[in-house]
């Protein structure tokens, strides 16, 4: 019989960590990480999308290739990067845990400039050309015409793209940053005979957590959706 | 027809390509203040090209479109977006902004591109929406609306900025029969109130009652320009009285081919 005794015990520890002493660690560590990266991957993923709509030749292709090439290599091969290459390369020194946000935020941004790149080349052309012949520029067109348009479409991929950043968060545990998948490892390495029960609830939090943000979302879409 | 001593637009020997298609061969055409000229031809004669260089939706390959006595067809960035929020452009598929209101549809270029503050703009969509019978819906997307009353909001946003012209493109096209007349009778009102208009029609009936003049183009030349009366009595190249042979009674031009 699985003995959840474990989990009781260490819950504070799982929780948050050693938050108390000023070190924010398990589920409340993989909160922030998971906001504070998406935030920056939401912002850099739709600027640089807008900057691929607006931009064509040189520009769009560079774009592409590093939008490309970020999603053509494994997330963790980024995290390793990052975490040995700023100290040696650059002798920048960051807390680990903003090294593997950066990580994160790098990674989901390309994703995120695809789909709303995708979103804004999906509306209809008469868009733009109504926002063109009312004397519009391109850019105010793309802000004032197209990206409210676009944001609302691409809004389940969105979500998509974000539940994947909140699971991504657990590779962080490779470079011992001590969110909710670090330190369900330490619990297990130092009880030694529960690892059923102690992975078994932390892929509960992970699926209830994904679980809420998507229906989050989908309720807050749900109430402000208009008659199509 | 108010003549007056200066035309308001002016094409000369405007030519467009597509790659290698030569969609536009050298349009010379002339329109007057207040002036509404209908222009008629089959699909593919480069009719709505011909308008869409006005605004310059399309760029002109070769010669001069001079509007109200200046020279636009070299303009680019703001004289370009100037030139275009002094025309209004009213398309086949209304292409109204799907995420506004209709009453934001029309102030939207008001606000943001004349920078009129938002209770003076709304206040100047809601009398535009009134003007096209349209007041009780100023609240409503164009999702909740049909299609002449779309099209009849986007003929208000076109107006929003006070336009010397408007350019329509087969403004009726997309629309179910019983709602073209409430569109037709928005437009017909606008050359009285002094705005030049430029119509690309298919309806026959509208060119002969409303247009003073009648342009009708085939293969990027326009063939005959004439006032409505002597165009539809009496036109002169055997092109053109096909075309209408074929407008007019579609079934019996079928017959004799």
């Amino acid at each position: 019989m699985p003995d959840f005794s474990v989990i009781t015990q260490n819950l504070p520890y799982l929780l948050w960590g050693r938050a108390l002493e000023g070190q924010p660690g398990g589920l409340l560590l993989t909160l922030i990480m998971s906001l504070e990266a998406g935030v920056l991957a939401l912002v850099v993923g739709v600027l640089l999308a807008l900057a691929a709509w607006l931009s064509g030749g040189w520009t769009r292709r560079i774009l592409f290739a590093w939008a490309d090439f970020i999603r053509g290599i494994p997330l963790i091969f980024v995290i390793f990067w990052l975490y040995f290459l700023l100290p040696s390369l650059f002798g920048v020194n960051l807390p680990d845990t903003i090294t593997v946000v950066l990580a994160i935020a790098w990674f989901t941004s390309a994703a995120v400039m695809y789909s709303t790149l995708a979103g804004l080349e999906a509306l209809p052309k008469g868009q733009v050309e109504a926002g063109l012949s009312a004397g519009f520029s391109r850019t105010k067109v793309l802000v004032n015409i197209l990206l409210p348009q676009a944001l609302p479409n691409v809004l389940p991929s969105l979500v998509g793209v974000f539940i994947s950043l909140i699971k991504d968060t657990s590779l962080a545990f490779i470079v011992n940053v001590p969110e909710l998948t670090t330190v369900a490892g330490q619990v297990n390495n130092r009880t030694q005979i529960y690892p059923t029960e102690i992975f078994l609830f932390t892929g509960a939090v992970y699926f209830l957590l994904c679980g809420a943000l998507s229906l989050t979302v989908h309720l807050a879409g749900g109430r402000r959706a208009r008659p199509a | 027809m108010t003549a007056s001593a200066t035309p308001l637009i002016e094409l000369q020997n405007v030519h467009k390509w597509h790659g290698d298609l030569h969609v536009l061969r050298g349009i010379d055409l002339t329109v007057s203040r207040g002036e509404a000229l209908a222009i008629i031809g089959p699909s593919g004669s480069g009719k709505s090209t011909l308008i869409r260089l006005v605004n310059r939706l399309e760029a002109i390959s070769e010669g001069e479109i001079i509007i109200d006595g200046v020279p636009t067809a070299r303009f680019a960035g703001r004289e370009l977006r100037e030139l275009r929020s002094e025309i209004g452009f009213v398309f086949q598929q209304f292409n109204l902004y799907g995420h506004l209101t209709a009453l934001d549809n029309v102030s939207l270029a008001l606000r943001k591109v004349r920078g009129v503050p938002r209770a003076k703009a709304e206040a100047r969509a809601r009398d535009l929406l009134d003007r096209v019978g349209l007041a009780d819906k100023a609240g409503h997307f164009p999702s909740q609306l049909s299609g002449g009353q779309q099209q009849r909001v986007a003929i208000a946003r076109a107006l929003a900025t006070d336009p010397k012209i408007v350019l329509f493109d087969e403004p009726t096209s997309a629309l179910d029969p019983e709602m073209i007349g409430e569109v037709l009778a928005v437009i017909r009102e606008l050359p009285k109130a002094g705005i030049t208009i430029l119509v690309v029609t298919h309806e026959m009936a509208f060119a002969r009652e409303v247009a003073d003049r009648v342009a009708f183009i085939d293969g990027g030349t326009i063939l005959e320009l004439e006032t409505p009366e002597k165009f539809f009595s009496a036109p002169s190249h055997p092109r053109t009285r096909r075309f209408l042979q074929q407008v007019l009674s579609p079934l019996s031009a079928a017959e004799a081919s």
